[in-house]
C-alpha cells in the first residue's frame, strides 16, 4: 500500500509527473531502435546494392506521390508462399538507401519487392495507364496523366539532399544528374556509358514509348523495372548472414 | 471611444503575438514568391492569409474587449472559457462527415474502381491518407483538443491559462489539418503512413503541440484541486508521448526551403522502425491514452458514479504508457526487421493485453449498481459499448500480434477490419458519447434536442459497425488463405488477381457499413445542431455578460 501513497506524490506535483511520463514512454524506443543503429548485424552484407538512378529516384518520388505503398508492399517475407510467388524474400540491405522505406502494411495489389524484368515496360505502360485494359478484375486507378512531361530541373537537388541524409552519390553523380535523366530515357544518348558507369546494372531505355520526351510514365516505369534486380541472389549467401 | 482605447493597455500576448503572425505573412509571402512548386506556393498563400486573418482577430478581440483582462472567478465560482471548447467541439463534427464521407467514398472504390476517375485528386492512394488523416487527426484531434480543455478546466476547478493561447492552439491546429490535407489531394506527402504531412506542416504541428502542452500544464498548475485527476495524467501522456514520436519519426531534410519535396533523415530498416514506434503509438497514445481519458471522465459523470477502482487506476496507467512503446515491432514481422526486435514487440504487444483490459473492467465496472441506466440512456449505452469494443479490440490485437497469427492476418483487410473496431467501435463511439454530453452542458441546454435519434444513432452505427468488421475478417482470413493454398500437385492454387476478384462482395458490405456508420454521424449532427439552436436553456444566465466576446 505505501507505493500508492507514495504515488501520491505525482498526483500532486504536475512537472515530476510529465517526468515520470517521459521516462516510463522512453524506455521502449531506446530499447528497440537505438541498437539497430550500431548492431552491425542489422543489415546484411550484400553485393550489387547502389543508389538510385536520378531518374529511377523521380520515379520513385511519384510512387510516394501518388501513394502506391498504400496497396503495394515492397517487402517478401520469408514464407514458402510468398517466395514461390515473388522471389527471394527481402534482405534489410535492399530497402539500405530508402528515404523513406517503402515495406508497406496492405497488399490490395501484389507486392512489388521483385517487379523489376517480371513484364515489358509496354505492360506496365499500358497498365498503369488503364489497368483494368489488361487486367479486367484489377482495381488500382487509372494514372494516364503519367503521360506528363517529368520536371527534373531540380533533380541534382534531389541528389545533393539524400546524401545529406546517408545516401552515397558522389560529386560525378549529382553533377551529371540531369544528364542522366536524358541518357537513361534514350538508349541512343552518348551519356549512356558513363551512366551505366556510375550506375551499375542501370537499363537505358525509352520506357514509355514516345520519343524526344521525358515523361512522369518513364520515370515510374525505370523504377519498377530495376525493384529487387541490384542483388544476384545466385551470388548472395544467406547462411553467412543469419542473426 | 478613442479614449477608452488610448487607455487600453495592450498584453504580452496581444502584441507579441501579432508581430510574430506579421512576421509569418512576410515570410509566407516571400515563400510564395519563390516557391519551386505549384503546392507549396499554394501552401505558403494559405499562410499568409491565415497569419493576416489572426492578426486582425487579435486586434479585433482588443478593441471589443473591456479593460480588465476576464476575471479568474466570479462570486468564488471559477470563470470557465469554454470559447475553445465549443469551437473544437463543432469543428470535431465537421471533420467527422468530412472524413468517413471521404472514407465511405474510398470503400467504394474499392468495390467499384471507375469511382477512381483517372484524375490525380480523387485516387485511392491520394484520398487514402485525406481518410486517415481526417478521422484520427482532424476528428479525433479535435475531440481531444475539446474535451482536454473541458476536462483540465472542470477538474482543476480553475479557468485555462492563457487568453489567446488555448484559441492559437485550436485554430492552428485546425490550420495544420487544412494544410495537410490539401497537400495529400496535391501530391505533397512524406509517404510515411499517418505521419503523410510534409516538413513546412510537422514544423508548425510541433509550435501548436507545444503551446498545447503548456496550456494543459499550465492549468493544471493553477488548479485548485491538490490532486491531479486521473483524465488528466492520461492527457498529459498522450500529449507529451505524441510529441516525441512526431519528433522521432519525422526528422527531414527539404530540397529546398521553397519547396514541398523532402528526404526524411532514416533509411529502410531504422525508418521501418521510427515508423511503426511512431505508427502504433499513434494508435496507443492518441486514439487510446486521449480517449482513456474521456472515458475516465464521462463514464463516471454520465453513470453518476465514481470511478470503480482508484488503484486500478493507477496500475492501469503506468502499465499501459510503459508497455505501449514497446508494441511497434507487430507491425513488421516476417520483414527484414532484426527478428531480436520482432520477438520483443511480439511478448509486449501480448503483455499490453492486461493494462487493456485493466483500463476496460474500470470503465465498465463504474458501472456497478447504475446498469439499468444502459435501458434509459442511450448516450450512456454509447460510452459503454465503445468501452466493450474497447475490449473486445484490444484482445484482437495482441493476437494478431502473435507471429503465427500474423503471417495469415498481415497484408490483408483483417487489419483493417481491426483497427475499424477500434476507431469505429471505441474512438468514434466514445466520443459520440463525449460530444452529447458536451454540447447541452457548453450551450446551457436542459437535455439533448432528442434521445430518440440518440437512439437511431446508436443503433444504426453499430450495424454498420457489424457489416464493416464482419465484412473485413471474411475477406481479410480468406485473401490469407488463398495466397497460401496449394494444390495436390504443389503449386499455388490462386494467381494474385484471383484473391482480389474475391475480395469484391466484400467490399461493397464494407461500403455499406461504412455508409450506415455515416448515417448515424449525420443524425448525430441534426441532432447537436437542433439543441444548440433550439433546445431549452438551462437556467438564466447572469454570467454571459461578463464573459468576454469570443
Amino acid at each position: 500500500m505505501s507505493i500508492m501513497a507514495r504515488h501520491q506524490i505525482l498526483e500532486k506535483n504536475s512537472i515530476l509527473l510529465v517526468i515520470g511520463i517521459l521516462l516510463v514512454v522512453a524506455i521502449g524506443g531506446l530499447v528497440e531502435i537505438t541498437p539497430l543503429f550500431y548492431l552491425k548485424s542489422t543489415i546484411e552484407k550484400v553485393d550489387g546494392m547502389r543508389p538510385y538512378t536520378p531518374l529511377e529516384l523521380a520515379g520513385r518520388n511519384i510512387y510516394l506521390r501518388e501513394g502506391c505503398y498504400l496497396c503495394h508492399s515492397q517487402m517478401i517475407r520469408p514464407l514458402r508462399d510468398e517466395v514461390e510467388r515473388y522471389g527471394h524474400y527481402s534482405l534489410a540491405a535492399e530497402s539500405m538507401y530508402d528515404h523513406p522505406f517503402q515495406w508497406g502494411s496492405k497488399r490490395t495489389g501484389p507486392d512489388l519487392a521483385r517487379v523489376g524484368g517480371k513484364y515489358s515496360d509496354e505492360w506496365h505502360v499500358t497498365h498503369l495507364t488503364d489497368p483494368r485494359a489488361i487486367v479486367p478484375q484489377s482495381v488500382m486507378p487509372g494514372y494516364p496523366y503519367l503521360a506528363a512531361e517529368l520536371d527534373y530541373g531540380t533533380i541534382a537537388a534531389h541528389l545533393r539532399t539524400s546524401r545529406a541524409v546517408g545516401v552515397p552519390y558522389t560529386d560525378e553523380q549529382i553533377e551529371n544528374a540531369e544528364a542522366d535523366v536524358r541518357a537513361q530515357t534514350n538508349p541512343d544518348d552518348p551519356g549512356v556509358k558513363d551512366l551505366l558507369k556510375r550506375y551499375p546494372k542501370a537499363v537505358a531505355r525509352n520506357f514509355d514509348g514516345q520519343p524526344g520526351k521525358v515523361t512522369e510514365m518513364d520515370a515510374v516505369v525505370a523504377y519498377l523495372q530495376m525493384l529487387g534486380t541490384l542483388v544476384d541472389f545466385k551470388l548472395y549467401d544467406d547462411k553467412a548472414n543469419l542473426r | 471611444m478613442a479614449r477608452t482605447i488610448s487607455h487600453k493597455p495592450v498584453t504580452l500576448g496581444e502584441g507579441g503575438l501579432s508581430l510574430v503572425f506579421a512576421v509569418t505573412a512576410l515570410l509566407c509571402l516571400i515563400g510564395a514568391a519563390k516557391a519551386q512548386d505549384a503546392p507549396f506556393a499554394f501552401h505558403a498563400y494559405l499562410g499568409a492569409a491565415a497569419s493576416i486573418a489572426a492578426v486582425f482577430a487579435i486586434l479585433n478581440r482588443y478593441f471589443a474587449r473591456p479593460l480588465e483582462p476576464p476575471p479568474q472567478e466570479i462570486d468564488g465560482k471559477p470563470n470557465y472559457n469554454f470559447g475553445p471548447v465549443k469551437f473544437a467541439t463543432l469543428i470535431a463534427v465537421f471533420w467527422g462527415l468530412a472524413g468517413m464521407l471521404v472514407g465511405v467514398w474510398i470503400a467504394s472504390e474499392l468495390a467499384w474502381p471507375a469511382l477512381n476517375l483517372d484524375l490525380p485528386w480523387t485516387s485511392f492512394g491520394r484520398l487514402r491518407p485525406l481518410h486517415t488523416s481526417a478521422v484520427i487527426f482532424a476528428f479525433g484531434g479535435n475531440v481531444l483538443l475539446a474535451t482536454s480543455f473541458y476536462i483540465v478546466q472542470k477538474t482543476c476547478r480553475t479557468r485555462i491559462a492563457g487568453e489567446l493561447a488555448p484559441w492559437f492552439v485550436v485554430l492552428g491546429y485546425n490550420f495544420f489539418i487544412v494544410i495537410a490535407g490539401t497537400g495529400y489531394l496535391l501530391g505533397v506527402t512524406q509517404a510515411k503512413e499517418y505521419a503523410e504531412p510534409e516538413w513546412y506542416a510537422d514544423l508548425w504541428l510541433t509550435i501548436v503541440w507545444v503551446t498545447y502542452l503548456l496550456v494543459f500544464l499550465g492549468t493544471i498548475m493553477k488548479r485548485k484541486e491538490p490532486h491531479i485527476f486521473v483524465a488528466n495524467w492520461f492527457f498529459l501522456a498522450f500529449i507529451v508521448t505524441i510529441a516525441m514520436l512526431h519528433l522521432g519519426n519525422n526528422p527531414a531534410l527539404p530540397v529546398s526551403v521553397f519547396g514541398s519535396k523532402s528526404y526524411i533523415a532514416w533509411a529502410g530498416v531504422q525508418d521501418a522502425m521510427f515508423q511503426w514506434w511512431y505508427g502504433h503509438n499513434a494508435v496507443g497514445f492518441f486514439l487510446t491514452a486521449g480517449f482513456l481519458a474521456i472515458m475516465y471522465y464521462f463514464v463516471p459523470k454520465r453513470a453518476e458514479r465514481p470511478i470503480y477502482s482508484y488503484r486500478l487506476s493507477i496500475v492501469h496507467f503506468w502499465a499501459l504508457i510503459f508497455l505501449y512503446i514497446w508494441a511497434g515491432p507487430h507491425h513488421l514481422h516476417y520483414t527484414a526487421l532484426p527478428d531480436w526486435a520482432q520477438t520483443l514487440g511480439m511478448t509486449f504487444s501480448i503483455m499490453l493485453w492486461m493494462p487493456s483490459w485493466g483500463g476496460m473492467i474500470n470503465g465498465l465496472m463504474t458501472l456497478s449498481g447504475a446498469w439499468d441506466k444502459l435501458r434509459t440512456d442511450p448516450v450512456l449505452r454509447m460510452l459503454v459499448v465503445s468501452v466493450a469494443f474497447y475490449g473486445m479490440s484490444t484482445f484482437e490485437g495482441p493476437m494478431m500480434s502473435i507471429k503465427v497469427v500474423n503471417s495469415l492476418s498481415h497484408y490483408t483487410d483483417w487489419t483493417i477490419g481491426h483497427v475499424h473496431s477500434g476507431a469505429l467501435g471505441w474512438v468514434a463511439f466514445v466520443s459520440f458519447g463525449a460530444i452529447y454530453c458536451l454540447v447541452p452542458w457548453l450551450w446551457n441546454r436542459k437535455a439533448l434536442y432528442s434521445l430518440k435519434l440518440v437512439n437511431w444513432h446508436f443503433w444504426i452505427s453499430t450495424i454498420g459497425i457489424v457489416l464493416y468488421i464482419s465484412a473485413m475478417w471474411v475477406s481479410g482470413i480468406l485473401q490469407g488463405l488463398m495466397w497460401r493454398a496449394y494444390t495436390a500437385l504443389g503449386f499455388l492454387e490462386y494467381s494474385f488477381i484471383e484473391t482480389v476478384e474475391a475480395m469484391h462482395p466484400f467490399y461493397v458490405i464494407r461500403a455499406m457499413g461504412g455508409a450506415l456508420f455515416l448515417i448515424g454521424t449525420l443524425i448525430m449532427t441534426y441532432n447537436l445542431w437542433m439543441t444548440i439552436r433550439h433546445g431549452e436553456a438551462e437556467r438564466a444566465l447572469p454570467r454571459m455578460a461578463l464573459q468576454p466576446a469570443e
